[in-house]
């Protein structure tokens, strides 16, 4: 997507030199298995005693749940995970009707409950997991309820109203999923991303090498970004640097002009939506003489990025940064990465007018690494309302279609990056759920100690080699896939040729707790 | 710069087993044992602190449960062997209102002094009842109208209880006529009475420790006689209605005390005063079905300084079929004596209900100038809630057995660590002083107001449940 040619008028010299060949991804569906040995299943088989090994479970399962393998004479431990409980009876395969000791028993995994939460419960966490292993929708049969959560409001509590039929039939190629990034007409580069997404930032330090590349990789196949976060620009980011956004954050932290020259995307973070208006802090245990060379600070001791930028206390001022970056970087897109405080609107407008291209507006509910338990759930708005009263007064002002808006912080499926669309937004950044996708439970454990014990938000050498490049790649690149079709799928039933024609259509969703009968406009 | 306000705290291990929310289930009898098995690869290493705990078990009413839940070894184990279960205990603990949640982590922070911090963003509902159904506000870029961005050390949180007069009179052309006495605390917090359900008398010497050390105030009964006499500074009496009263030598030491609610409140504090002017007098005022009718009336009465509303212990109105939560309670006193032009002459106190360091920055954003507490403090002291404090029956947290350092350092943890929450929340809102913070609705966001604007305005009228 990029012209070398071009790149050369644009970039220094001294960048271009630097410059390495960009790596390539192709963006193919492969199955991606977990790496632990026992998928976490909503079901349990139980075989008894009785069993006299006749095989007809095997012959009768159309999941595979049951396996004996070749030359054996017992059954190995069942694939849990595949079965899709009672509902089989329906099917006429059930095996624990056809097993003619009745040796077979299938009820709920007790353990079941103890996964996810409100934002992720479990049927979500499982959904995610099989996605990312094989790049396609969860199969009906295990009526999965992987649409969003059970948080009782917000995206959870709004729904897509389908036509019986589309109003336009269209087939599933025919449906655009890009998005722009540049609606200012400046004479910058007019970035398209192919999907309506792009991952969120995780500095260096917060997520393991495995997860950060995986995540590029992945952006990479989907012509789409990634981002480096607060912390500085890891080298072996640099093969993917046409994929990559760079982060200026309140402590400039590795903030040099190099690295602001190397790609296509600035962006300023103001605020997280995790942790508004408190800033970041890097705990001295993880301040390792790596991280402490890419921040250019003294090892060991706590690194704090403190709230807010202290060279910005107006509009003017956010203007003038912007400025700079875009006179350092002459092909630059900026972004303003903000969170959600009362006034959104006005900050976005006044972003808008001091020369953003996107606007990104971080929710409360997201956030991968770690933040006061108080401020998670206190400060700040839910991205769903944000999203609403942003997009209506940048078109109150005129300039909707000047700046492209993101919503982030608590995008968790398909069907949320559809809402937060029909809400406004021109697309979303998500996080928290690639993370799943290579694995995560949600244990809420990034922090302590080693870091996480799945080996993804860590640096612990040991932890981190219990993934490796290819697999979480694939994985994410998998998600990706089950996502878009889902998208697809959705535009295809409202009958709209491309996601940029579902931004704003409140219209064709309902909220479960309204009367829903305010009329429609067109 | 003059001494900033700091409360000295040191971690404090629990007495008893810790409840944790996992453990993990084992069907040993399935076990291959595997030279690397999965439970050595724990990256907490519970299953060997488990085993040194059962080694050394004292106690086998409880097991343990400290697994952090991660389902590694669960996805791991060659035979898969293990589960995890939610530990029932755990589910035990609390009611409705003081959930499972709120006790663990008031725990932490009893045994740490550190604010809470946890990965993977917020897990928990929505939005949800009382405090949970509104949002604090935070400054962006820019806000030229307000207090703007201070650093953290310049932010304070203390306040000032009694009555303040509207204007300044001058006496004749010389000085200003005598100002009201005023008490001021470091932070917008007053340890309340214990409510009868859990009254421990051994816990009452404690109590006076921590409010002493961490200047703020403890409502006491009025037979409670003070182990060190310096601490009356931070000892507020309560003289109900049939308490007896307090020797006028020791009340003059006070400089706070709480009447119960009476017709002849104005005569009562009258006489108090004339044994000790220079004390403030609270009112003591249950909210019942009548008691924001009586609130708004007293604060009416030019003798009334103070007045302190209390609900039950889940922030519910006393005493009705439909109870109102203590927030809006509290909004709709505050609106009304707004309204009359009285709201800065008063002091409000607002109690029961108040569980987490973000519902006193709440309260005082819906109009309280500060709140009181007592059952967090019990909780810091591993009480269970299970209210069955009754003598016969063994308290679970073995209160009655508690040491008296054990029992101060884990209530000034508890409260140093909502002192640095309260701080938290203001940084985030741009605000420097705890006293402009009252009443500020525009630093909060409303569930009813957000969804009216953005869903009420497309999808028709909200259901109710």
């Amino acid at each position: 997507m990029v012209n070398e040619r071009q790149l050369e008028k644009i970039l220094p010299e001294n960048t271009l030199k630097t410059r390495v060949p960009q790596e390539q991804v192709q963006r193919v569906v492969k199955p991606a298995p977990s790496r632990y040995r026992n998928e976490i299943a909503k079901y349990i088989v139980h075989r008894s005693l009785d069993c006299e090994r006749c095989g007809k479970c095997i012959e009768v399962c159309q999941f595979g749940v049951h396996v004996r393998k070749p030359d054996f004479k017992y059954f190995s431990e069942p694939n849990h995970h595949l079965c899709i409980g009672p509902n089989c009876e329906k099917t006429g395969n059930y095996c624990v009707a056809h097993c003619p000791k009745g040796a077979l028993q299938i009820r709920e995994n007790p353990m079941f409950k103890v996964l996810g939460d409100f934002r992720w419960p479990a049927d979500l966490i499982l959904a995610t997991w099989k996605m990312a292993e094989t790049g396609d929708v969860p199969p009906e049969a295990y009526d999965y309820d992987y649409e969003g959560g059970i948080s009782g409001g917000g995206f959870d509590r709004l729904r897509f109203k389908f036509p019986k039929q589309p109003p336009v039939k269209l087939r599933a190629d025919e449906i655009d999923t890009s998005i722009a990034l540049n609606k200012r007409g400046d004479g910058r580069p007019e970035i398209k991303i192919d999907v309506p997404w792009y991952g969120g930032g995780m500095s260096f330090g917060s997520v393991s090498n495995v997860t950060q590349l995986s995540k590029a990789r992945a952006a990479v196949a989907f012509n789409t970004f990634t981002c480096t976060g607060e912390g500085g620009y890891m080298e072996r980011m640099r093969p993917y640097d046409d994929h990559v956004i760079t982060q200026v954050a309140t402590g400039l932290f590795g903030v040099r002009e190099e690295t602001i020259q190397r790609v296509p995307i600035v962006e300023f973070k103001y605020a997280q939506g995790a942790k508004p208006g408190l800033g970041g802090h890097l705990l001295g245990d993880k301040n390792t003489p790596a991280v402490a060379r890419m921040r250019e600070a003294v090892l060991g001791i706590s690194l704090f990025s403190p709230f807010p930028f202290h060279s910005v206390y107006s509009i003017e001022d956010h203007a003038k940064h912007i400025e700079w970056i875009k006179h350092v970087n002459r092909r630059a897109l900026i972004s303003t990465k903000v969170s959600t405080p009362t006034d959104v609107d006005m900050v976005a407008v006044g972003s808008y007018s001091a020369g953003t291209h996107i606007v990104h507006i971080d929710g409360g509910y997201g956030g991968t690494g770690a933040a006061p338990d108080i401020a998670k759930k206190n400060i700040a708005m839910p991205i769903e309302y944000a999203i609403g009263k942003v997009h209506q007064f940048l078109a109150a002002e005129g300039v909707r279609d000047k700046v492209t808006l993101i919503a982030s912080g608590g995008i968790r499926t398909a069907h949320d990056i559809a809402k937060a669309i029909a809400l406004g937004a021109d697309g979303v950044v998500i996080g928290t759920a690639e993370l799943v996708a290579l694995g995560c439970v949600r244990c809420s454990r990034c922090e302590s100690g080693r870091g996480c014990p799945r080996g993804i938000a860590t640096t612990d050498l040991e932890l981190s080699a219990k993934m490796d490049l290819d697999w979480g790649t694939q994985r994410i690149i998998n998600l990706y896939s089950a996502w878009r079709k889902t998208l697809v799928g959705i535009l295809q039933r409202l009958g709209l040729r491309s996601v940029s024609e579902l931004r704003g259509r409140t219209d064709l969703m309902m909220h479960l707790d309204y009367t829903n009968d305010v009329p429609v406009k067109p | 710069m003059p001494e900033k306000y700091h409360i000295k705290t040191q971690p404090i291990p629990p007495r008893r087993p810790r409840i944790g929310k996992h453990g993990v289930v084992d069907w040993r009898e399935d076990c291959a044992r595997c030279h690397n098995c999965v439970k050595k690869a724990c990256v907490y290493d519970r299953y060997r602190q488990e085993a040194d705990y059962i080694r050394n078990l004292h106690d086998v009413e409880s097991l343990f449960f400290d697994c952090m839940g991660c389902f590694s070894c669960v996805q791991d184990c060659t035979k898969g062997i293990l589960r995890l279960s939610i530990n029932p205990e755990y589910e035990k603990l609390g009611n409705r209102y003081w959930k499972p949640d709120i006790i663990k982590t008031t725990w932490l922070q009893s045994e740490t002094a550190k604010i809470p911090v946890s990965g993977a963003g917020y897990r928990g509902p929505f939005s949800g009842h009382g405090f949970d159904s509104m949002w604090t506000d935070m400054s962006e870029i820019v806000r030229p109208t307000r207090d703007g961005i201070h650093g953290r050390e310049y932010i304070s949180t203390s306040v000032d209880i009694g009555r303040k007069p509207p204007f300044l009179a001058l006496n004749g052309s010389k000085s200003v006529a005598a100002l009201p006495p005023l008490v001021s605390i470091p932070m917008p917090l007053i340890i309340d009475l214990s409510s009868p359900a859990h009254t421990l008398p051994k816990l009452d010497p404690l109590i006076e420790q921590t409010a002493a050390g961490t200047g703020v105030i403890a409502i006491m009964d009025s037979r409670y006689r003070p182990a060190k006499n310096e601490h009356l500074e931070n000892i507020a009496f309560y003289l109900g209605p049939d308490s007896p009263p307090v020797p006028d030598e020791m009340l003059r030491k006070t400089r706070l005390v709480e009447i119960a609610d009476n017709p002849a409140v104005a005569e009562r504090i009258k006489a108090i005063k004339k044994i000790h002017p220079q004390i403030v007098v609270a009112i003591r005022v249950e909210l019942t079905a009548a008691g924001i009718g009586r609130a708004i009336e007293l604060a009416g009465l030019p003798e009334v300084e103070v007045i302190h509303i209390v609900t039950d212990a889940n922030g519910d109105e006393l005493t009705t079929q439909k109870p109102r939560f203590l927030k809006d309670m509290i909004r709709q006193i505050h609106t009304a004596l707004v309204e009359k032009g009285i709201r800065d002459e008063i002091t409000i106190m607002a109690g029961g209900g108040v569980a987490l360091p973000e519902h006193m920055a709440k309260a005082i954003i819906c109009g309280a100038d500060l709140v009181t507490i007592n059952l967090p403090l019990l909780i810091a002291l591993e009480c269970h809630l299970c209210n069955s404090c009754q003598p016969g029956t063994p308290c679970p947290a073995r209160l009655e057995q508690i040491d008296f350092n054990y029992g101060v350092g884990r209530m000034t943890n508890l409260i140093a660590a909502w002192h640095d929450q309260l701080i938290e929340l203001m940084g985030a809102m741009g605000m420097r002083e705890a006293r402009r913070l009252r009443g500020d609705v525009g630093r909060a966001m409303f569930f009813e107001n957000l969804e009216e604007d953005t869903f009420g305005k497309l999808y028709g009228k909200r259901k109710t449940a």
